[in-house]
């Protein structure tokens, strides 16, 4: 016997005895979920607590297990909890999409918010509130036929014998650049009213987020996670290249079709429920990717990332420039653009 | 001869460009076949339809009787293995992770890392030579390494049927050498191994089995020491050349005819 697999071996494995079942674990990930979910879970708590009117944590507790004052529980159950929960299950949606499509894509840059998915989302919810005068919840249906449409007209232009990454993201930046310019157009022409309810689309926030918001993301999220993380297995083979993918035995045709439609319904959904929160799908996954040391997408670990990302960037947002409420898409592109810039000067040097 | 890999009648096309057209090849089980030919002759499109990477727009592909694209992808995968040109390895992967992604064939949900695919991939370094690289990142290998690494990546996959895309493209003579050495070492445990080859000499040393293409066609195939001669060099690369006998291992050897081209000494105006 070789001591060789010394890297693999480190891996620990919990076998069955006959060999027919094993699953692997990787500690680390377990670790930096761990911490991921802590940050989510302490932004989240410090969120119910402070704020115009603060609350302490025992009758945030009180008000949870149902026995707060009315004017507590109003607070906290539909002002604040709602908007935790949506930043929360936003930021998985989109870490989760911005993971397939940059393992798709084979590039860091194939995110849905720098390919225009999520400004395509936009300008669905945008056309359905002030061209066809819509209610808040067909925006929502808008944001879904915006995002999808964008997906696919992205990759009908993009596939030229299987995908070709760099024509992809060229492709997308481009639309993106398009459709944040119409969003604009369409909300400078709208009466006063329109302009203050579409202006949510134009850059991501949490702000006033009810169960409205919440019901949609967990019945999809509930449908979508589950499949993302069950066919995502494939993604870190998927980013061996086409011929090395398919030869090791992966569907690679209607595996990336799947994970690509998965992909864009996260992102459309989470844009519906919050507008284009930009850079959290774009930054989660390297960043869950860096601290596990995985050589293969590390779906779970991303999902909790993009929740703390989103939780803590609505925090920051909310007390930084406290008595001014920025809207989070703000903290996430301030972030995010720092993050991208690097991105881009390190991939000039190695090329 | 057996033959669990064949093609009949196999029409090859990217878009609307016909590579190949009629083409028929059965390649002889537990021999080592090299295809060679020049430059976009249709080896490697051959050799991508065998894979079933490109459909062909006529004909079939035969595996162990039936009909290729009747079995499921990964059916495929654990029967034939490929090891493609454009393989890339994710940054910052273990030359042991990326081996061990040859065992996905054999795995499942919840069947992720047995015993047997610790032993296989254990076997698979051992026999590359990569054992001792096994820590390292595939990043920070030489070029040689690396092929030897992907290399152990197929083996892993423990597949009866191997195709190699220029195994020996990007490496120095040492370590094609090194490469084709392993390879011809496979047949004698039985494996079916079927690689692209530039170099006519290293063709005809190790192969047993040597197919010539041209224009889409196969123009010869056989023992090499059999098909190789100055005229079928001539007519496939359309090259002037002798043949002798390679003095080490007495197989053919292509010299290329001396035209006298000498370097001019005239200076650039």
């Amino acid at each position: 016997m070789t001591t060789s697999t010394r890297n693999t071996r480190r891996r620990p494995t919990i076998r069955s005895r006959s060999d027919a079942l094993s699953v692997r674990i990787s500690p680390r990930a377990i670790v930096v979920g761990t911490v991921f979910a802590l940050i989510a879970t302490t932004a989240g708590i410090i969120a119910l607590t402070t704020g115009d009117f603060p609350i302490p944590v025992a009758d945030v507790a009180a008000t949870l297990l149902g026995n707060g004052d009315p004017g507590t529980t109003f607070v906290i159950n539909e002002l604040r909890l709602p908007r935790i929960l949506t930043g929360l299950l936003v930021g998985t949606a989109l870490a989760v999409s911005g993971a397939i499509f940059q393992s798709v894509s084979g590039n860091v840059l194939g995110s849905p918010d720098i390919l225009g998915f999520t400004s395509g989302a936009a300008t669905g919810a945008i056309t359905v509130l002030l061209v066809l005068h819509g209610t808040t919840s067909q925006a929502t249906l808008g944001a879904l036929l915006g995002g999808a449409a964008t997906g696919a007209a992205v990759y009908a232009l993009s596939y030229r014998h299987g995908l070709a990454g760099p024509r992809l993201i060229l492709i997308g930046i481009s639309f993106q650049a398009l459709l944040a310019s119409v969003n604009s157009y369409l909300i400078t022409r709208a009466s006063l009213g329109g302009a203050v309810t579409a202006k949510v689309w134009l850059i991501g926030s949490l702000d006033s987020r009810s169960w409205e918001q919440v019901r949609p993301l967990v019945i999809a999220l509930a449908l979508l996670l589950p499949l993302a993380l069950y066919l995502g297995r494939s993604l870190a083979y998927l980013e061996m290249g086409t011929d090395t993918a398919k030869a090791l035995g992966i569907d690679v045709e209607r595996r990336g079709l799947a994970l690509i439609a998965i992909g864009t319904a996260l992102a459309a959904v989470a844009t519906a429920a919050a507008g284009p929160i930009g850079f959290v799908a774009l930054t989660a996954a390297p960043l869950a990717r860096r601290l596990t040391g995985s050589s293969s997408p590390p779906l779970l670990t991303t999902a909790l990332a993009g929740a703390a990302l989103v939780t803590v960037a609505d925090l920051a947002a909310k007390q930084l420039f406290s008595p001014t409420q920025l809207p989070v898409g703000i903290a996430t592109a301030a972030i995010g653009g720092i993050y991208l810039a690097t991105l881009l000067v390190q991939q000039r040097r190695r090329t | 001869m057996t033959s669990r890999l064949s093609a009949q009648g196999l029409t090859l096309a990217y878009d609307q460009r016909i590579v190949a057209d009629n083409l028929g090849i059965a390649i002889p089980d537990g021999a080592f076949t090299v295809i060679v030919g020049p430059n976009a002759c249709g080896k490697s499109t051959l050799l991508r339809a065998l894979a079933r990477l490109l459909r062909p727009k006529q004909g079939a592909v035969h595996l162990d009787g039936a009909l290729i694209s009747s079995y499921s992808t990964k059916e495929v995968a654990r029967r034939l293995g490929l090891l493609a040109q454009t393989a890339t390895a994710p940054s910052g992967i273990s030359v042991a992770d990326l081996i061990a992604r040859g065992r996905h064939p054999h795995q499942r949900l919840l069947r992720q890392w047995s015993r047997e695919d610790e032993r296989v991939v254990d076997e698979a370094m051992d026999r590359t030579g990569v054992t001792d690289l096994a820590d390292r990142l595939v990043d920070e290998l030489s070029g040689g390494q690396r092929q030897r690494v992907w290399l152990a990546t197929v083996l892993a996959q423990a597949t009866p049927i191997l195709l190699l895309d220029e195994p020996t493209t990007f490496l120095d003579i040492a370590h094609q050498v090194e490469v084709l050495d392993l390879c011809a070492k496979l047949p004698a445990d039985g494996q079916t191994l079927v690689a692209v080859l530039h170099d006519l000499n290293q063709a005809s040393r190790y192969a047993d089995h040597l197919v010539a293409m041209r224009g889409g066609r196969i123009i010869a195939q056989g023992v090499p020491s059999e098909i190789v001669t100055s005229e079928l060099v001539e007519d496939v690369f359309g090259l002037a050349c002798r043949v002798i006998t390679d003095p080490e291992s007495g197989t053919p050897l292509v010299i290329p005819r001396y035209t006298g081209a000498v370097k001019t000494t005239t200076t650039p105006s």
